[in-house]
């Protein structure tokens, strides 16, 4: 990560670690989303390992505009040490992408019930298989 | 009103999008969506016009100075895109009313929602093109992508709900990995103008996080574009979703996702970044060859027409993977030529099933026995489509399939050159099976196969014809590439 380049050969590698928490969650995050969905075979916990994933990059947005100790950005009379809001801002639309998926993807889980009777990933498999024969 | 046409581009079908959800069905909304996809056709070729004439062109949104706000880029393969785009969009829209009416799973009170859809489909991808803005790029991905699944949910078979779920978990995965990627970018540069990310980058290319971000773009989209071995999605999306999504997903959405691609390899990292220092090329040429055997191959045995085109793709992608991954001015101008081409082609060709289906009640190929005699017009525009799919000569397939055995024989890749003639003739192949099956096989005693109506048959013989068109006056499809990939390489003309 960018602050890690930045205290490259400065300090001892544990605060590096730590100081790096933030990350850390994102990268554990991201892997535990990523599994579900694969690993997964019923669709809407397919669904839930898919939020963790895009919620994972929620915080790899926020950590990096988060400075410790930083404001809001409104400057008054003397200069300030301010979080930058931008990334911020961004992953705002990036939560709303998240939730429309996520409904659409739900909607669709509702139609695969109606259609299929059922939400497992084999058992759609093999009545599609049958149809096929 | 010249001036702010690279923001109407974008506003005008987004606009329209809601205006059609709250107009009654029948005529009124189809006319309404269709005279949005023809103005927005038309400002496409405007734009093209002007950026031929006069060179790129430059939009602030709101006048908020680059940096800071959001910029519109129009150089000549934005524009180029465009009118692909814009232009497959209006054909298709002209298309689809027929389809609409008959042939999805809809009832009738909610059938403005499917031209909302389509309108919010093309405005992410004119929007994906248009934008200069790399966080721009994944809203309008998601834009396009979410209207998409839904399109595609609409097929009459039940498996198009799990065909678009499935793309929905693959799509989603994609575009996630993109905002990793726009995210790691903006760590190291604090930009995310697609210029001032290009300026910036430079300084600090020899870092993990660059490099992080370079792959995370890559296999996201990658995974959009449907790159062998990242295609799953795309046989089962194609194959169920009505015929109209199908041709205007299969002329444009991945169409797209090869320029997004173009557009981060070349204008944000740099050809020198990206094929000396990562040697992409090296990944991304023997995926394209491998992908484009193995689907070629697989199209050959499937019984469903319309699931064979959708392997075709996929190969056909390789063709253009295959273009980019040789990075000289020969090769990016087969890989972008190819997208024009293969959006005529592949429309085309979709199209004409879409009007067999329509009368038989089915893409399957046991069905089509005899609809050469009976569909005389409509075969005859599946076969041109065919012939320029294959690169005979005297079609847009052609064009293409010159300028990458050009460029890999400048690279002294023979055997490349060599692969590429030998997968042409598995498209012979998969071709001919509908062609005979549809002209010697008798017509079963069901009878009652008449032509398709005209409404359908127009739109898909002017793409028919535009194969052949261009496949002689190759100024815009290979001259306006050519173009493009100079631009790209940073070449003069």
């Amino acid at each position: 990560m960018a602050s890690g380049e930045r205290v490259a050969g400065g300090g001892p590698k544990q605060v590096q670690i730590l100081g790096h928490y933030n990350y850390w969650v994102f990268i554990l995050l991201m892997m535990c989303g990523f599994y579900v969905v694969i690993s997964s075979g019923n669709l809407v916990k397919k669904l839930v390992g898919l939020n963790i994933f895009q919620t994972s990059v929620f915080i790899l947005y926020i950590s990096m505009g988060k400075i410790i100790g930083g404001t809001a950005p409104i400057v008054i009379h003397q200069p300030v040490v301010y979080s930058n809001p931008l990334p911020h801002v961004l992953i705002l639309t990036a939560i709303v992408v998240g939730i429309a998926t996520t409904s659409l993807g739900l909607a669709l889980v509702v139609r695969i019930h109606e259609a299929y009777g059922t939400i497992e990933e084999s058992e759609i498999h093999a009545q599609n298989e049958e149809e096929a024969l | 009103m010249i001036a702010h046409l690279p923001a109407l581009q974008v506003v005008i079908p987004l606009i329209s999008a809601p205006l059609c959800a709250l107009l009654p069905a029948g005529r009124a909304v189809w006319l309404a969506a269709m005279t949005a996809s023809w103005l927005a056709f038309l400002m496409a070729a405007l734009l093209l016009n002007q950026v031929l004439a006069h060179g790129p062109i430059s939009y602030l949104m709101g006048s908020w100075p680059v940096p800071w706000g959001i910029e519109y880029r129009v150089d000549a393969l934005n524009a180029y895109m465009l009118l692909i785009v814009a232009g497959i969009g209006a054909i298709v829209m002209t298309f689809g009313r027929v389809i609409v009416e008959n042939r999805i799973r809809l009832p009738e009170n909610k059938q403005p929602w499917f031209y909302t859809a389509y309108l919010l489909c093309l405005t992410g991808l004119l929007g994906i093109t248009i934008t200069g803005d790399a966080f721009n790029v994944f809203v309008f991905l998601e834009i396009s992508s979410l209207s998409s699944y839904v399109l595609i949910s609409i097929g009459r078979d039940r498996r198009a709900l799990t065909a678009a779920y499935q793309y929905l978990i693959m799509g989603t995965i994609g575009a996630t990995f993109i905002l990793i990627g726009i995210g790691l970018l903006y760590v190291m540069t604090g930009t995310l103008n697609m210029g001032d990310l290009a300026a910036r980058i430079p300084a600090v290319a020899d870092t993990r996080t660059v490099r992080a971000a370079f792959a995370f773009l890559t296999i996201g989209v990658s995974l959009k574009l449907a790159l062998f071995p990242l295609h799953l999605w795309l046989p089962n999306a194609y194959a169920y979703a009505p015929s109209v999504v199908t041709a205007f997903l299969a002329a444009t959405a991945t169409k797209v996702a090869v320029y997004v691609l173009l557009r981060f390899f070349f204008t944000i990292f740099g050809a020198k970044f990206s094929f000396e220092i990562m040697q992409l090329d090296k990944v991304l040429l023997p995926l394209a060859l491998v992908g484009i055997f193995s689907a070629s191959v697989v199209a050959i045995f499937q019984t469903n027409v319309k699931r064979m085109l959708a392997y075709s793709s996929v190969a056909q992608i390789g063709y253009m993977i295959l273009g980019i991954s040789l990075a000289s001015v020969a090769g990016l101008t087969a890989g972008i030529s190819h997208l024009f081409n293969h959006a005529l082609m592949k429309g085309a060709l979709f199209m004409a099933l879409g009007c067999i289906s329509f009368r038989v009640g089915a893409a399957r190929l046991d069905r089509m026995a005899g609809v050469g005699r009976a569909m005389p017009w409509t075969m005859g525009a599946f076969v041109i489509g065919g012939l320029s799919l294959v690169g005979v000569p005297l079609t847009a397939g052609f064009v293409s399939k010159w300028y990458l055995i050009v460029g890999a024989l400048e690279k002294g890749w023979w055997p490349v050159a060599v692969l590429v003639l030998v997968t042409s003739l598995l498209a012979v192949i998969y071709i001919w099976r509908v062609v005979e099956v549809a002209y010697f096989k008798p017509a079963p005693e069901r009878g009652g196969v008449r032509e398709a109506p005209l409404a359908l048959l127009v739109p898909t013989w002017a793409l028919a014809l535009a194969n052949l068109y261009f496949g002689l006056d190759t100024s815009l499809n290979a001259g306006v590439a050519r173009l493009a990939a100079q631009g790209l390489l940073g070449v003069g003309p």
